[in-house]
């Protein structure tokens, strides 16, 4: 297809000495873990934003974080970019390589190292999987709570490096309200701790700003994470609703009578229809918009809290509401809802827009959000987190159709520009990327960028990590 | 006599910081300077306060969120807040009673100090409330970091930076947050008798239950008594507290105190109790005594806070209380040099650290008030710190040992 986002120039210097890096490479590593092969380096062109690609140098597998140092160092005494990859699974882009660039891949560093129940944290290396993080905790009652759609596969070095989300932030907030402490390396291979069980570290909040920074302030090996204890119980009840903007307008409601629930998913009628066809959690097929509100707790305390629920869902003329007669009809429910972009894949191909907007604003935003991608002569489903206003429409297309593939990337971009004009912003939970780069000047100026980018520098001052990605390529400062 | 600005926009101020960096000049930056016994003292030839900037820009109850002028009081928060029954999950501590301070504190120094209270450990610090800012940089530039929605990843976390900085990355003009519901039900399990070893699991056990505690503070029996004006049970205090649904408090109650009432006589505190005796805990009640004798809190992990506690009382006289599960000292020694003491102790047990909250004035200059940084972390910050106010405007000295000790450092070798 055409590609309209572009890269930055491949060093030129970096691609001719490119036999002689990897053998350099190879001498910093154990046996097997550098990849060069073209077949090899293949699964690593791209992530979960498949429309773009580009073959890496090199793929650097490190088994420790000494390992990482090393390979950082070499890589920032040549000027060798360096991409981050945990499971390559963002939606952004934000683990896409460059032909210039070394991907260091944290897949090998997947032990858990410390459990401990009596201050409620695990520590654990990059590459273990968000919900191995919960599996291991799980018979003791603890689980960790971000829980991005991807957690089967998604590493907890990626979630970091995006500050991932999920349906359950709502209660429980996202990844930086989640982490206490890393271990990373440095561009210049200077490992250093920020945080640990210790709450509020001294000093600057580093931890914060590396949290979501997608891989441009160093590399993370090593994360110590909050545990909460498992709730009782956990329900999550279906809304079905005539109308969107019924939909949305009860979402607001709910929030604000002061009640909480743990989550509140929302599907249009699209939505509902792949979903159900893929994973048959029963969900009403004959309204235009269903919301999966989830509350936790003991028996009696999910009665009280979904009568109040109820009540407001009654106000906003629900059509249907559909309770789940046991565990196994939540989890189907939550099947459905979490293989939404698995099953919308399989009717067609679609990008996934990321954009937040206040709650307020919801009901607006999608009837424009369907009027824009109408006027491009496509289809959208939504499927999002209503409660925290974090917005998925999937904008179906052909990917082998160039028009069409323009044509969806435009809509994409009217309707991230319509989220922040309606108050919001790009990127919820998926991350800037390359997929959103070029629509920063939307939402920040340019002296806003520049302190972001003087913020990045102080941390890696001549940009050679995932450099191609957050800041539009125009307006850097001279490196 | 030192020079002093208030300006009442955000314009003006950047005016003032544009016309400080070309003097080659430095800033002091307050707002309601009821906390500006923080830190190490300011070493700054004029004054900037952010007082005039003052008033709520936007509140939206439905949406859980509030905008506002950095200069806008507390008071004037706290009142819009309660009037639509909600509030800040963070539950700030009002310092004026441990500094013996008057005047007004206000949300832009809440969230520059990044000041946090009991629910900290549940539910976050000011800092995970903070969703956008504006502020004025060294340069004299006004910069926008974050927004005004609950999650939002776009570009990198300037907000979380400006948060706890102490007014040394800018100036804040605007701050957005989240606020929440006021639970309608509250109340406070009160465990008698325990010593703080023991205090530390019976509050670990209780936050591994399915009853969402949101307090765990441990009073030993040196300072039970100035809590509720003495009025609750003799012997340590362990309490725990439980917010909701008043249906729901009621039965988390019952299920706690049967899970920890074989520790010791368990007493419970009503609603009105509760309150009060949580805005005491917070705001330090023992030690806010009108005195400047030094006062340490120190953060550690939970398990970590009584072994400290009991190996510095081999060494001298320790008077301590925890909050945050354990994991929150509040300490008063009688050692000297006690600075060297504690930090020297916390490394020896696992990490965590010590902030000198307060202190005669001559002690405060001679000691790092935040924990010393390792050396990478410290030269790192101060690249963070030169890349927001490169002309070192900003209240220097405030965070001496944080990233200037860096610089020192650096200057020798």
């Amino acid at each position: 297809m055409a590609e309209t986002i572009g890269f930055l120039q491949p060093k030129q210097a970096v691609i001719t000495r490119r036999r002689e890096i990897v053998a350099d490479l190879a001498d910093l590593l154990p046996e097997g873990c550098l990849i060069s092969d073209e077949r090899g380096l293949k699964p690593f062109e791209t992530d979960a934003f498949i429309a773009y690609r580009r073959m890496p140098l090199a793929v650097a597998l490190p088994e420790t974080t000494e390992q990482v140092a090393a390979l950082l160092k070499y890589c920032s005494r040549y000027g060798i970019p360096v991409v981050p990859r945990g499971a390559g699974t963002s939606l952004s882009g934000g683990a896409i390589p460059q032909e210039d660039a070394v991907v260091i891949g944290l897949s090998k560093m997947s032990r858990i190292l410390d459990i401990d129940l009596f201050n409620r944290t695990a520590t654990i290396q990059a590459g273990v999987t968000n919900l191995n993080i919960s599996e291991a905790v799980s018979a003791d009652g603890f689980f960790y709570a971000p829980d991005p759609s991807s957690q089967l596969a998604c590493t907890i070095g990626g979630n970091i490096g995006m500050n991932s989300g999920g349906a359950h932030c709502l209660k429980y907030g996202v990844t930086t309200n989640n982490l206490l402490g890393v271990r990373m390396v440095l561009f210049d291979g200077t490992v250093i701790e920020l945080g640990g069980k210790a709450l509020d570290a001294a000093g600057y909040d580093l931890l914060g700003l590396v949290c979501g920074s997608e891989g441009q302030l160093g590399i993370v090996t090593e994360a110590t994470v909050r545990l909460i204890a498992k709730p009782e119980g956990a329900r999550p009840v279906l809304f079905g609703f005539a109308s969107s903007e019924a939909a949305g307008a009860c979402v607001a409601d709910v929030i604000g009578s002061g009640i909480i629930p743990v989550a509140i998913e929302f599907m249009d009628k699209p939505a509902i229809e792949i979903c159900e066809a893929f994973a048959h959690a029963g969900y009403p097929l004959d309204v235009e918009a269903l919301l999966i509100i989830e509350v936790e707790g003991s028996e009696p305390e999910m009665d009280a809290m979904l009568a109040s629920i109820v009540a407001v869902a009654r106000r906003h003329g629900v059509a249907t509401i559909k309770e789940c007669q046991s565990a196994m009809e939540a989890a189907a429910i939550w099947k459905g809802r979490k293989s939404a972009f698995g099953a919308t894949g399989r009717i067609a191909d679609y990008i996934c827009m990321d954009g937040t907007v206040p709650l307020s604003q919801l009901s607006h935003v999608l009837a424009r959000t369907g009027e824009i991608v109408a006027r491009y002569g496509l289809r959208v489903a939504n499927v999002f987190h209503a409660g925290d206003g974090n917005m998925h429409p999937l904008i179906l297309y052909n990917i082998n159709d160039p028009e069409d593939a323009a044509r969806a990337e435009a809509a994409g971009n009217d309707i991230l520009k319509l989220c922040v004009d309606a108050g919001g912003c790009l990127t919820g939970e998926h991350g800037v990327g390359i997929e959103k780069r070029d629509l920063m000047l939307h939402q920040y100026n340019q002296a806003d960028l520049d302190q972001q980018m003087a913020a990045r520098a102080a941390f890696d001052p001549h940009w050679i990590l995932n450099p191609s990605k957050v800041f539009p390529l125009e307006g850097r400062p001279a490196a | 006599m030192i020079v002093h600005f208030e300006p009442a926009s955000e314009e003006g101020i950047a005016t003032v910081v544009r016309a400080v960096a070309a003097d080659k000049a430095s800033l002091a930056v307050i707002g309601g300077n009821t906390r500006s016994g923080l830190g190490n003292p300011v070493r700054a030839d004029r004054v900037l306060s952010t007082r005039r900037l003052s008033g709520i820009v936007s509140y939206n109850p439905a949406e859980m969120t509030i905008t506002a002028l950095a200069g806008t009081p507390m008071r004037e928060i706290e009142e819009a807040l309660a009037e639509n029954r909600q509030m800040l999950a963070f539950e700030p501590v009002d310092h004026r009673p441990i500094f013996a301070s008057s005047g007004e504190p206000t949300i832009g120094g809440v969230f520059a100090a990044n000041v946090s209270g009991p629910r900290r450990y549940v539910a976050g610090a000011a800092r995970d409330s903070l969703l956008g800012v504006r502020f004025v940089n060294g340069r004299g530039e006004a910069i926008k970091a974050g927004g005004r929605v609950m999650k939002n990843v776009t570009g990198l976390d300037l907000v979380k930076l400006q948060a706890g900085s102490h007014g040394t990355l800018g100036i804040l003009t605007e701050v957005t947050f989240r606020v929440l519901p006021l639970p309608p039900a509250s109340e406070t399990i009160v465990v008698s008798g325990l010593n703080d070893a023991e205090a530390a699991a019976v509050m670990a056990e209780a936050m591994a239950q399915t009853v969402e505690v949101s307090g765990a503070a441990h009073l030993p029996e040196s300072v039970r008594g100035r809590f509720l004006e003495g009025g609750l049970p003799d012997g340590a205090a362990t309490v725990l507290r439980l917010e909701g649904l008043e249906a729901s408090v009621a039965l988390r109650a019952e299920k706690l105190a049967n899970a920890v009432g074989r520790f010791g006589a368990v007493t419970r505190l009503d609603g009105p109790q509760t309150s009060k005796l949580w805005a005491e805990i917070r705001d330090v009640k023992p030690y806010a005594d009108g005195t400047k004798k030094p006062l340490w809190r120190v953060s550690v992990a939970p398990s970590l806070g009584h072994q400290l506690v009991a190996a510095l009382r081999l060494q001298t006289g320790v008077d301590a209380f925890y909050d945050w599960q354990g994991g929150l000292v509040w300490l008063r020694m009688e050692a000297d040099p006690e600075a060297e003491l504690v930090r020297r102790y916390i490394k020896v047990l696992g990490g965590g650290h010590a902030t000198l909250v307060r202190a005669e004035d001559g002690y405060r200059a001679a000691i790092p008030a935040f924990e010393p940084q390792p050396l990478a972390v410290a030269q790192l910050s101060e690249r963070v710190r030169a890349s927001f106010d490169p002309h070192r405007i900003f209240n220097p000295g405030r965070m001496a040992a944080v990233s200037e000790t860096a610089t020192m450092e650096h200057g020798r070798k």
